[in-house]
């Protein structure tokens, strides 16, 4: 008899942990839907004040996502500390603690830093980035995910402390070109530059060939038989080696340690707030893979948020600067180049030209 | 998990050199690597050695070195992320390093103990790596062998935790703070999240839809958790009363930063001028308004959201594969969900809206997708819900329609 087979215990199906289950802080608790207004007296540091007149302090800290047990024992040693036992996370993995005592943030946060999680991440500051799992543990990336995020707030840890820049800032990254690759102010993402390298060995034996036909986003893939065998073949003309095959058959491999390159996007909004919400647009592509720490990445993120910080209006996020100024005006102060891979070539690509005679010089 | 067969190397240590990784180590932000180190040192886990033996394998050799596969736990059929490790021979201990994907509770509020109950299981049957959180919403505990899934699946069931979604399934939600400690919410995130997550929960643990499907959840048109770029249905509070105005507030906002704070950076950025100066406040158009949030964001204490409250539905947001990234687009612009009744109403339209993409949609296909390739008008009519205008920017610029008679 196997294992699963003696088993006794009947699994329950919960769904999300249930958060009636004690999780809120109680002045949470205490004042749930009657919170009045908040501030952000300081960055890493967010007042929420209730109907019922209750004050209640966050503090927030950025964590490096891929975290261990020991780090999240630290992390409840400062919430029951400081804390009243609770803790709250933002989808950006930053951690936040909460206090009604305002004598005691400077010690939460010296608590926090001292534990090795830097506070701030609020308003408008260059805030967590949202990552994807890279080397570490996917099936299909080109790049890593934790290292290049390590590697780019390490840069950016001035931007993450104070809030100097004209608006939020989100960044975030992907290890391959079409999967979980964020959409963001600023998005790094793996963009292949060659077709898949198909083993007609393995092919067959593991892909369902029909599915893989029907991945192709520009039907570059078709029925062959190599050797006798029943494979897959890539016109190369038409495929743009987005490497989607890839993840639907192992046996098209994308990913190259020279080959597969980043792109940089910019101007990704979700927030409804003055302009509508809005996918960023590729503005560098051809970088390279260059890990531990991705120079030239990093080199061209830092000069978009350094030009974006002198020029942005206050309350005018990355995109929306952009559209005051103009792509031109982007291109020239960033000091990055337009190319022709730059103008849309896919289905949606009239929608992007510029019917007008508006022109910038 | 086994710590048997742990020879310390040639240096003494228990890890074998990472030179190149080391690197991560440096510099002012939070390192994940000297948290794994100091992980793997303490507890003697030869799975994390293989996996950071692998990863410097990965940074030298720039290439990923995981597969899938199949583990799962009894009934379910999703949840568990199976890798194995495709460089065995080289590095036997990173042999298996599976994942267990779990929902964290709504708006990821927790308390200490639960989380130190969670790190004594992890701890005693994993690798005690935990990802806090995937972009999906879930809580990863990474790095478990085979043989211990279901122990510590059965353990941490029994405090309470279930495993999220993977594959062609409902995945787990996301929600923002929501009204736990939020003025802007304009429905109870936390507990929408919790009831539409729990109702299907039988499709989040088995997987038997085209692709997968994803649900998050805005208190407000801030769209905090980015519902309409990552979810094929997102939930985005609004209000169809007006914005209250304190104007005496709105005077100590002007005292404090200025009138040309309040014609520059509020007047001017309401994106359909609904806003006036009126003396020495302001007055807004209510029928001009769009919900876009910006002068409630600027001015907490003089501004908030009206009374009547609830959420819009709008569908389709997904990124780039297949057709190109896609953001979700408006189809039911307004609906209450206060009481049990309005949350049922929700959870049944829902339920309609699925069967009919689960019924219409080809292999691997999202909502979205679906829905542009046979038309809004379609979908539409299959889901049973009339159109509304607010669903397009304009009405058609092309006279390609079958009209009628
Ligand atoms: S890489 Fe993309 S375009 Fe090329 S064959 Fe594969 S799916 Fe098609
Ligand atoms: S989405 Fe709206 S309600 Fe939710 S946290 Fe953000 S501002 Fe508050």
């Amino acid at each position: 008899m196997t294992e699963k087979a003696k088993r006794e215990y009947k699994t329950v199906e919960h769904g999300p942990y249930d958060y009636r289950n004690d999780t809120l802080h109680p002045v949470v608790l205490k004042n749930y839907g009657k919170w009045k207004h908040h501030d952000n007296p300081r960055p890493g540091v967010l007042v929420s004040v209730a109907e019922s007149g209750d004050v209640l302090y966050t503090v927030r800290a950025g964590t490096a996502r891929q975290i261990t047990v020991d780090n999240v024992r630290t992390l409840c040693d400062l919430a029951d500390k400081h804390s009243e036992g609770y803790m709250r996370f933002t989808v950006r993995n930053n951690v936040e603690l909460m206090t009604t005592d305002e004598s005691r943030i400077d010690a939460l946060i010296a608590d926090l830093e001292q534990a090795g999680f830097p506070v701030g991440g609020t308003s408008n500051t260059v805030t967590n980035i949202h990552h994807t799992q890279g080397w570490l543990h996917c099936d299909i990336p080109a790049t890593d995910a934790s290292g290049v995020v390590k590697s780019m707030m390490d840069e950016l840890m001035h931007e993450f402390r104070h809030a100097e820049m004209p608006a939020k800032v989100r960044l975030s990254t992907g290890c391959c070109a079409i999967n979980c690759s964020g959409q963001a102010d600023i998005a790094v993402i793996v963009k292949h530059t060659r077709p898949p390298r198909i083993n007609h060995e393995t092919l067959a034996k593991t892909c369902e060939l029909p599915k893989v036909v029907a991945r192709c986003p520009v039907a570059a893939i078709r029925p062959t038989r190599v050797d006798g065998r029943l494979s897959l073949e890539v016109v190369e003309e038409k495929c743009m080696y987005c490497g989607a095959c890839f993840g639907a058959c192992p046996s098209m491999e994308i990913n190259h340690p020279e080959h597969s390159k980043i792109a940089i996007w910019v101007g990704g909004k979700n927030s409804n707030a003055r302009t509508k919400p809005a996918i960023m647009k590729m503005v560098a592509h051809g970088l390279p893979n260059n890990p531990p720490r991705w120079p030239e990445v990093n080199k061209v993120v830092k000069d978009i948020l350094m030009a974006y910080k002198k020029g942005g209006r206050p309350y005018e996020r990355l995109g929306e600067w952009i559209e005051r100024i103009g792509w031109k005006r982007f291109f020239e102060e960033t000091g990055l180049s337009f190319d022709v891979d730059m103008i849309d070539s896919y289905r949606m690509a009239r929608t992007t030209f510029n019917k007008s005679a508006h022109i910038r010089f | 998990m086994s710590t048997k067969d742990n020879p310390s190397n040639s240096n003494g240590k228990f890890l074998n050199p990472t030179p190149i990784l080391d690197d991560l180590e440096k510099g002012p932000w939070p390192s994940f690597l000297t948290g794994f180190k100091k992980l793997a040192e303490r507890t003697k886990k030869t799975m994390i050695r293989g996996v950071l033996d692998q990863l410097e394998y990965s940074y030298k050799t720039k290439m990923g070195y995981w597969k899938g596969g199949l583990v799962s736990v009894v009934g379910y059929g999703a949840g568990i992320i199976t890798r194995y490790s495709l460089i065995q021979d080289k590095i036997p201990e990173a042999k298996e390093f599976h994942t267990m994907r779990l929902q964290p509770p709504p708006g990821l509020h927790y308390n200490t103990k639960m989380l130190r109950e969670l790190c004594d299981i992890w701890e005693k049957h994993g690798s005690g790596i935990v990802c806090m959180h995937g972009q999906t919403g879930d809580l990863m505990l990474q790095g478990v062998p085979e043989q211990n899934v279901q122990e510590c699946f059965d353990e941490l069931n029994r405090k309470g935790w279930d495993l999220g979604g993977a594959g062609a399934s409902v995945r787990t939600g996301a929600s923002c703070v929501g009204p736990a400690r939020c003025d802007d919410s304009c429905y109870d995130t936390l507990k929408v999240h919790y009831e539409v997550l729990k109702h299907f929960t039988g499709l989040v643990h088995r997987p038997e839809f085209p692709y997968k499907l994803k649900f998050k959840f805005a208190g407000c048109p801030n769209d905090c958790v980015n519902s309409i770029m990552r979810s094929d249905i997102a939930f985005i509070g609004t209000f169809r009363d007006a914005i209250k105005v304190d104007n005496a507030e709105v005077k100590n906002w002007v005292q404090k930063n200025g009138m040309d704070s309040l014609v520059n950076n509020v007047i001017n950025r309401c994106p359909t001028k609904a806003i006036t100066l009126k003396g020495e406040g302001i007055e807004i158009e209510d029928k001009d308004c769009v919900r876009c949030m910006h002068c409630i964001n600027v001015m907490s204490k003089a501004l908030s959201i009206g009374s009547d409250k609830g959420l819009s539905l709008l569908m389709g947001g997904k990124s780039h594969l297949k057709v190109g990234s896609m953001l979700g687009s408006m189809i039911v612009p307004f609906v209450k969900a206060e009481t049990d009744e309005d949350i049922e109403n929700l959870i049944e339209l829902l339920e309609r809206i699925i069967e009919w993409w689960d019924d219409n949609a080809f292999d691997h296909e999202r909502l979205g997708e679906t829905i542009e390739r046979v038309s809004l008008k379609e979908f539409l009519k299959g889901v049973e819900l009339e159109p509304d205008i607010n669903m397009v920017n304009t009405p058609r610029d092309n006279p390609y329609f079958k009209a009628e008679f």
